[in-house]
């Protein structure tokens, strides 16, 4: 074999303390090196050309710069090689810059490693094969899981881009928590007035399928190429000739026996019901779990009412398989709530403020039902207990958030500016009302955030109490809010009629099965995790999932709109080509020597490794063995090093290569 | 990685108790929920934020470390789970070690003889810790007016309880002050 050896000064960062020339030097009496020199900057066009012209010159079948890291120039000087007729894959670096010039003083200590450094890159390559990147197909197709505001804008971007998407929604209506408020910050702009027409535009688009009511139940695949199982919850209501009239939720009798989950408990919805009345798609679904018919087979109001013959008792869960190339994570999340939680909760419930079960401390959640027009009261603030108006409101911030005793260390971010609009919209329909607010810090930051939060306080008179709050309690129909403002270095005892609590935001429940389900990460609170926290923030380690809204992190609408912009974005480039290059760095299985005991395929966190059977000409099944996906693999080695019988390799990482560079050093 | 810094009082408070006071992010939940806070000139709150900003002096002289009740509201509740008890008790014994007058006559007095019931019954014994801080403290009229009731009330019995194996407890103080030389 013919090894070229090139080594790069990086103008004084590799040169101030290695003796380059010495290195090349040295280098060229390696076994198998033909031509070692040096030169300034290795990665510059006469750098490079240094290299084109003697891999051509000397005819070589390896080269070895010695410069940068990988991460820097690897594919600069693959292409190089590529350039000059050589396979890319013949070709390694050797990291004298962070490796050893930044961190040694001594150039006589800089220059022997350099020299050890290349001898191990010149022992790796002798033993490297050509390659070629694997090539996929990109089917050109988007699944967007969940159809809160996040979710309609990643769906309206791509298909507004021509592209097909199907959304899925695990409620019976699209729309999500945007659709539950009553005014947005920091414009007071209706939140229902600004998304009812993106959810029109969903069910109108003729590139989005909407599959409401449904869950993903199973993910296959991998970038380019997921296959995705979907569980179509039976409505008992058939979509293809209900009109959404509305009689038959009319006609339900069941009307008291579970609260509106679009009402945040503050009212009843019937057994027959569809969340609210601008739900799209407008299709009722019925709660089997109060309805009468299914518990006595008595009742049959609905089925009367409908004139389309539309209600069908015994409709099943259907599953539905669909081909798509990206998937956009949008699923949202939750309030926490204050009560007592079981012992093997990670979170703890506040018994200081009655584990919630006094009947006017409701969250912020609750609070937007009451200020909405559309909600329980008409819009009127009145207390849930006995509907008077309230004279007098506290609103708690940092309910949970910020509280590790309960289990939370991060900011819920959102509530600072919520609570302030809460206030604002109090004292704006009860004029005669007190609003205190209690906080720790203001986190105002955004385009009129700080401006409005002062418009509540310098406008509205809203009373700022810098503190928390260590116990509520109940005490001749007021609610005694005791806490401390730290300011002053007072206590502070307030008689409420009614106490908001901003509560902190979590994912969804069910975050960590869907999580597992598509193989991405998620931490320790279930919230999914991105690649890179700067600069690849929608993207998941797994290819092709990628991420929008409060799934990630708590977030606003703005920025939960921009993510799902971003999350499309970068779909879209995945659909900009018909075919993927992947590294060909993935695992190999010795089928002839693979006993079949899988240990590969249990800590295998990408889900690549797969079953094989292996059989005789007669069709007789001789074993099973692994086998890896190719476009799965990721290349992390782990089933390499677990492998009992050795009978997995990494490709370009192979035992006898890595053996090769430690002879090296010997 | 461990900076080297002149060692603080702060430092002192966290070998003690085993918590840095730079724990606390001063939400001051401690002081809302304080039963003693109307007898005291500072939160306690405040009394963490001059030891965070190394103003021990000002920490020594609060009444608050001193009043403190060691109900443990405080601690039980504190969001960053900072046991302000310990704290409190913390301050105390530096004061002590310092050579501070206790900024709340008396106080010193009271611990000691409620510690010597403990040694001597390994439980409170509250007849006991009133003779015994009356002679201390020669305040032998104070809250006379209450003690009827109190005994009515069976809040103060003229026995002591004693713990089954005070030969056990007596062992601990003298271990406790065999460490503490």
């Amino acid at each position: 074999m013919k090894i070229g050896v090139f080594i790069c000064y990086c103008g004084e960062n590799i040169g101030r303390t290695v003796d380059c020339a010495a290195v090349a030097q040295a280098c060229a009496s390696i076994p198998g090196v033909a031509v070692s020199v040096d030169y300034k900057y290795m990665c510059s066009d006469p750098g490079q050309n240094l290299i084109i012209n003697a891999i051509r010159e000397h005819r070589l079948d390896g080269v070895v710069v010695g410069s940068c890291s990988p991460h820097m120039h690897e594919k600069t000087f693959r292409k190089a090689c590529s350039n000059a007729g050589l396979n890319p894959f013949m070709f390694e670096m050797a990291n004298l810059r962070e490796h050893c010039s930044w961190i040694h003083d001594d150039i006589a200590v800089g220059t022997a490693k350099s020299i050890d450094l290349v001898r191990i890159a010149v022992e790796k390559v002798k033993r490297n094969e050509p390659l070629t990147p694997i090539r996929v197909p990109v089917t050109k197709r988007a699944l967007v899981i969940g159809g809160g505001i996040s979710g309609i804008q990643a769906a309206l971007d791509i298909a507004g881009a021509g592209f097909q998407v199907v959304l899925v929604e695990k409620e019976p209506s699209i729309g999500g928590h945007m659709s539950q408020l009553s005014e947005t910050f920091p414009t007071l702009d209706c939140s229902q007035c600004i998304l009812t027409p993106r959810m029109v535009e969903v069910y109108q688009h003729p590139n989005i399928t909407l599959m409401s009511y449904s869950e993903v139940e199973k993910v296959e695949g991998f970038i380019g190429n997921f296959s995705v199982t979907i569980r179509r919850k039976a409505r008992s209501v058939r979509a293809d000739l209900c009109t959404g009239c509305g009689d038959c939720v009319q006609k339900c009798p069941i009307k008291k026996k579970a609260y509106s989950e679009f009402e945040e408990g503050l009212a009843f919805r019937p057994a027959m019901y569809v969340p609210f009345p601008q739900a799209v798609p407008n299709i009722p679904v019925i709660d089997r779990a109060v309805c009468t018919y299914y518990k006595t087979g008595k009742c049959q109001a609905c089925v009367k009412a409908c004139g389309r013959g539309a209600i069908d008792f015994e409709q099943q869960d259907e599953f539905v398989t669909e081909a798509v190339g990206a998937i956009v994570v949008a699923t949202g999340y939750k309030l926490y709530t204050i009560d007592k939680k079981p012992d093997d909760s990670q979170y703890k419930g506040y018994g200081e403020y009655g584990y919630g079960v006094y009947k006017d401390v409701i969250d912020g959640l609750q609070f937007e039902r009451l200020a909405s027009a559309s909600g329980p009261t008409g819009g009127e603030i009145r207390r849930p207990s006995d509907k008077a108006v309230p004279k007098k409101i506290v609103f708690i911030q940092c309910v949970g958030s910020r509280d590790e005793s309960k289990g939370f260390s991060y900011c819920s971010k959102i509530c600072c500016m919520y609570t302030a609009k809460h206030a604002m919209l109090y004292k704006h329909k009860v004029h005669e009302g007190e609003a205190y607010v209690f906080y720790m810090d203001i986190r105002s930051g955004g385009k009129g955030y700080e401006e409005f939060v002062r418009r509540a306080i310098e406008e509205d008179h809203v009373k700022y109490i810098r503190g928390r709050v260590s116990r509520i309690y109940e005490k001749d129909g007021k609610y005694i809010v005791r806490g401390e403002d730290t300011i002053a270095g007072m206590q502070v005892e307030i008689d409420a009629d009614m106490v908001v609590l901003a509560t902190a935001m979590v994912p969804q429940p069910e975050s960590a099965v869907l999580a597992q389900k598509l193989g991405i990460a998620y931490d320790n609170h279930g919230y999914f995790v991105e690649v890179h926290p700067k600069l690849r923030p929608v993207e998941c380690s797994t290819g092709g999932i990628f991420l929008a809204g409060a799934c990630h992190s708590p977030r606003d609408i703005p920025e939960s709109v921009s993510m799902a912009s971003a999350a499309a974005a970068k779909a879209l480039v995945l659909f900009g080509s018909d075919v993927l290059e992947r590294e060909p760095v993935v695992a190999k299985v010795n089928e002839s020597t693979c006993a079949g005991c899988f240990y590969c395929q249990k800590v295998c966190a990408y889900n690549a490794v797969e079953r094989r059977e292996i059989r005789d000409r007669a069709g007789n099944l001789r074993k099973v063995v692994a086998y890896v996906n190719e476009g799965l693999c990721q290349g992390c080695g782990t089933c390499n090093a677990t492998c009992p019988s050795k009978s997995v390799e990494l490709i370009g990482f192979t035992d006898e290569q890595l053996y090769a560079e430690i002879h090296a050093l010997a | 990685m461990h900076h080297a810094h002149p060692h603080t009082f702060s430092d002192d408070i966290a070998e003690l108790t085993g918590q840095d006071p730079s724990l606390c992010y001063q939400c001051g939940k401690c002081s809302a929920g304080c039963p003693v806070r109307a007898y005291t000139e500072s939160p306690p709150n405040r009394v963490v934020r001059y030891v965070q900003l190394g103003f021990d002096d000002e920490a020594l002289a609060s009444q608050t470390p001193w009043l403190c009740a060691g109900c443990m509201t405080c601690s039980t509740r504190c969001p960053k789970e900072f046991d302000l008890a310990a704290f409190m008790d913390a301050v105390r014994q530096l004061g002590i070690a310092r050579g501070v007058k206790p900024p709340v006559a008396d106080m010193r007095s009271f611990h000691e003889s409620f510690l010597s019931q403990i040694e001597s019954h390994g439980r409170a014994y509250e007849l006991g810790l009133v003779f015994s801080y009356k002679m201390a403290s020669l305040h032998l009229m104070q809250d006379v007016d209450v003690a009827p009731e109190m005994f009515l009330k069976g809040k103060i019995g003229v026995f002591p309880h004693n713990v089954r194996n005070t030969d056990a407890m007596k062992n601990i103080f003298r271990r406790a002050a065999e460490v503490k030389e």
